[in-house]
C-alpha cells in the first residue's frame, strides 16, 4: 500500500514537474519574443544612437546654465537674422541687379564648361508636332516679304562673294519701339553680304521635330525645316576669333545676342518651314532662328541681319532683366 | 536633479536656420516664375477642385509680371540653397547624426501609429530615440525632397545638357510638374513642422537654438557610460 502510494506520488510529481517546466519554457519563450520585440521597436537601439548628458546638477543650476546659453545663442541668431534682413534691404536695386547679372554670368561659365556639340535634345515623331503663337516684337505690319533679304556682316573675305555689298543699311524709318537708348545696330552703312532666301535654301536641307521651350514655362513640339546655322557659317565663314553673333529684325526692334558654341550647335537652324509649310508671318516669315540650346526669347523671328562680332551683342530681353545666355 | 542633454550640434542648428530663409526665397521666386505659366491644379474626374493659384493669391502677394525677377532670384539663391543642403547632408553622414534620423525597418508602420497618437486617436506611443518614427520618416523625406528639387530643377534648367535626366523624369513638362509638386510638399512639411513644434513646446524649440534641453537626472545610468566629470553618453 505504502509502496503503491509512493509510486503514485512520484508519478504525480513527475507530471507536475513536467508541467512546471513547460510553463517556464513557454514563459521564457514569450519573454524572449517580448524583449526582441522591444529591441525592434526601440529605433534608437537599432542604429545605436547616443544621448549625451551632462553631470547631474540642481534644478536652479540647470536653469541658470540654460538661461545663459539661451541668451547667447538667441542673441547671435537674432543679430544674424537682422543683419541678413537689413543688409539685404540696404542693397540698392542696382547692386542687386549687378549681383544677379554676375550670377547669370557665373552660371553661363559653368554651363559652357560642360557644353558640347554632342549634347543633343531629344527629337520627336513628326505626328507629335503642333504650334503656338507667342510674341510679335519685331514683326511690324510694315513689311514686305517680297522685298526681304538677309544682311550678313562680319564674314571673312566678303568681296569674294557675288552677294557682296559695301552699302548695307536697315530699310525704312528708324521709328521702331525700343527698350534701350542706343539701337542694337546703328543705321550706318556697312559692307557685307546681301543674301536671298534661295541662298539659305541652297544649303543642306535639315528637318527636325524638337521641343521649343518658352521662358514662361510652357513648351511645344514643332517640326522645323531649314539649314543648320553651322552649315551657313561654313559657307559664309565668320571673321577670325569671332565670339558672338548678333541677330536683328529688319525694323531693329528685336535683337538677340548669341555665343558661338550655342549657335553652331547641330540643333540650331535657320528655319524657313514649320510643320511642313513655309513660315507664316506670325512665326517669323521668311526666315527665323530655331534651337534646342536656348529659350524661345533667343529664337529670333524674321531675321534681318546676322552679324559676327567680338563684342557681346545687345539683347532685347537681357535689357529687360532676363539672362543674356538663357542656355539649356 | 537635472542633466543637460546635448540635443542639436551647432552645425545642424546653423544649417537648419539658414535653410529656412533660403527655402522661403526659393519658393517665393519659384512662384514668381510659375505665375507665367500657371497650369497646375488638383483634378478629380476632370473637374478641377483647386487651381494653383487663385487670382486673389497673386493679387494679394503682388506676384504678377515678375517673371524676370523670379528667374534672377531663383538662379542666384539656388547655389546657396544647394550648397547649404549638401553641407547638411554631408554633416549628417560624417557626424553620425544620421542614426537619429534614418527610418529603420518598421518605421513607416510606426510612423502611422505616431500620427494616430498625435491626432489623439490612439493612446499608446511607440518607444523612440531622439526622434519618433514619424519624425524619422519626415526628416529623411524632406532631405530626399531637397534632392528631388535640385534634380528636377536641373532637368528644367538644362534640358539639353542634361537631356538624359530630363528624359528620365518623363520629359520637360513632367520635370516641371514634379518640381512644382515638390514645392507643395515642402509647404505642407513646413506647416506640419511648425504646428508640431508649437505643440511640443518651448523647451523643444529652444533646443534648436541653444542646442540643449534639461532632462530629469533620476534614471539610472550604467557606470561604464559615465565619464570622469559625471556626464554620460548612453
Amino acid at each position: 500500500m505504502n509502496e503503491e502510494n509512493k509510486e503514485l506520488k512520484n508519478g504525480e510529481n513527475e507530471v507536475l514537474l513536467e508541467k512546471v517546466r513547460e510553463i517556464e519554457t513557454a514563459k521564457r519563450e514569450t519573454e524572449k519574443v517580448d524583449s526582441k520585440a522591444d529591441d525592434k521597436n526601440d529605433t534608437s537601439k537599432i542604429l545605436s544612437e547616443k544621448r549625451i548628458l551632462s553631470a547631474p546638477m540642481s534644478v536652479e543650476e540647470a536653469k541658470k546654465k540654460m538661461g545663459s546659453r539661451s541668451r547667447r545663442t538667441f542673441l547671435i541668431g537674432g543679430v544674424t537674422a537682422l543683419a541678413g534682413i537689413f543688409g539685404w534691404r540696404s542693397l540698392s536695386d542696382e547692386t542687386k541687379n549687378d549681383l544677379y547679372n554676375r550670377a547669370f554670368r557665373f552660371n553661363e561659365r559653368v554651363s559652357q564648361t560642360f557644353f558640347g556639340k554632342d549634347d543633343l535634345a531629344p527629337e520627336f515623331p513628326r505626328e507629335m508636332a503642333s504650334s503656338r503663337v507667342n510674341g510679335a516684337i519685331g514683326l511690324g505690319e510694315d513689311f514686305d516679304v517680297g522685298n526681304w533679304n538677309l544682311q550678313i556682316v562680319g564674314t571673312q573675305n566678303p568681296q569674294a562673294f557675288p552677294q557682296f555689298s559695301d552699302n548695307i543699311t536697315f530699310e525704312g524709318e528708324d521709328n521702331a519701339p525700343r527698350s534701350m537708348d542706343t539701337p542694337p545696330a546703328p543705321n550706318d552703312s556697312v559692307s557685307g553680304l546681301i543674301l536671298s532666301l534661295d541662298d539659305i535654301k541652297s544649303l543642306p536641307r535639315v528637318e527636325m521635330t524638337t521641343e521649343l521651350k518658352c521662358i514662361e514655362g510652357w513648351s511645344v513640339i514643332v517640326n522645323w525645316t531649314g539649314a543648320r546655322f553651322s552649315d551657313f557659317a561654313a559657307k559664309f565663314a565668320p571673321s577670325q576669333n569671332t565670339k558672338y553673333v548678333s541677330l536683328v529684325t529688319p525694323d531693329r526692334s528685336y535683337y538677340v545676342g548669341w555665343d558661338m558654341p550655342s549657335i553652331m550647335h547641330p540643333q540650331t537652324l535657320l528655319a524657313y518651314e514649320m510643320n511642313g509649310q513655309p513660315l507664316t508671318p506670325e512665326h517669323g516669315a521668311p526666315l527665323r532662328l530655331m534651337t534646342t540650346t536656348k529659350y524661345g526669347i533667343k529664337q529670333l523671328k524674321r531675321i534681318g541681319r546676322i552679324e559676327f562680332t567680338n563684342e557681346r551683342p545687345a539683347d532685347y530681353w537681357a535689357e529687360n532683366g532676363y539672362d543674356w545666355y538663357s542656355g539649356h | 536633479m537635472k542633466r543637460l542633454e546635448k540635443k542639436h550640434p551647432l552645425a545642424i542648428r546653423w544649417l537648419h536656420w539658414i535653410n529656412f530663409p533660403l527655402l522661403t526665397v526659393m519658393i517665393w521666386s519659384g512662384i514668381l516664375i510659375y505665375w507665367a505659366n500657371a497650369i497646375y491644379g488638383v483634378k478629380i474626374f476632370g473637374y478641377e477642385l483647386f487651381h494653383f493659384f487663385p487670382p486673389w493669391f497673386y493679387d494679394k502677394l503682388g506676384i504678377p509680371f515678375r517673371l524676370s525677377e523670379g528667374i534672377q532670384i531663383h538662379f542666384f539663391f539656388m547655389w546657396l540653397f544647394a550648397i547649404n543642403g549638401v553641407i547638411y547632408f554631408l554633416y549628417l553622414i560624417f557626424s553620425g547624426e544620421w542614426r537619429t534620423m534614418l527610418p529603420v525597418p518598421g518605421s513607416f508602420k510606426r510612423a502611422l501609429l505616431v500620427t494616430l497618437h498625435d491626432l489623439h486617436i490612439v493612446k499608446k506611443l511607440p518607444p523612440q530615440g531622439k526622434y519618433n518614427d514619424a519624425q524619422r520618416s519626415a526628416y529623411t523625406g524632406v532631405i530626399l525632397m531637397g534632392a528631388g528639387s535640385l534634380i528636377t530643377g536641373l532637368a528644367i534648367y538644362k534640358p539639353l545638357q542634361l537631356s538624359w535626366l530630363t528624359s528620365l523624369l518623363g520629359g520637360y513638362g513632367w520635370a516641371r510638374w514634379e518640381h512644382f509638386w515638390l514645392m507643395i510638399l515642402f509647404v505642407l512639411f513646413f506647416i506640419v513642422h511648425v504646428v508640431q513644434v508649437a505643440i511640443a513646446g518651448w523647451s523643444n524649440f529652444r533646443s534648436m537654438v541653444n542646442g540643449y534641453e534639461a532632462v530629469d537626472a533620476e534614471s539610472k545610468i550604467p557606470e561604464s557610460a559615465l565619464n570622469e566629470k559625471g556626464g554620460a553618453t548612453v
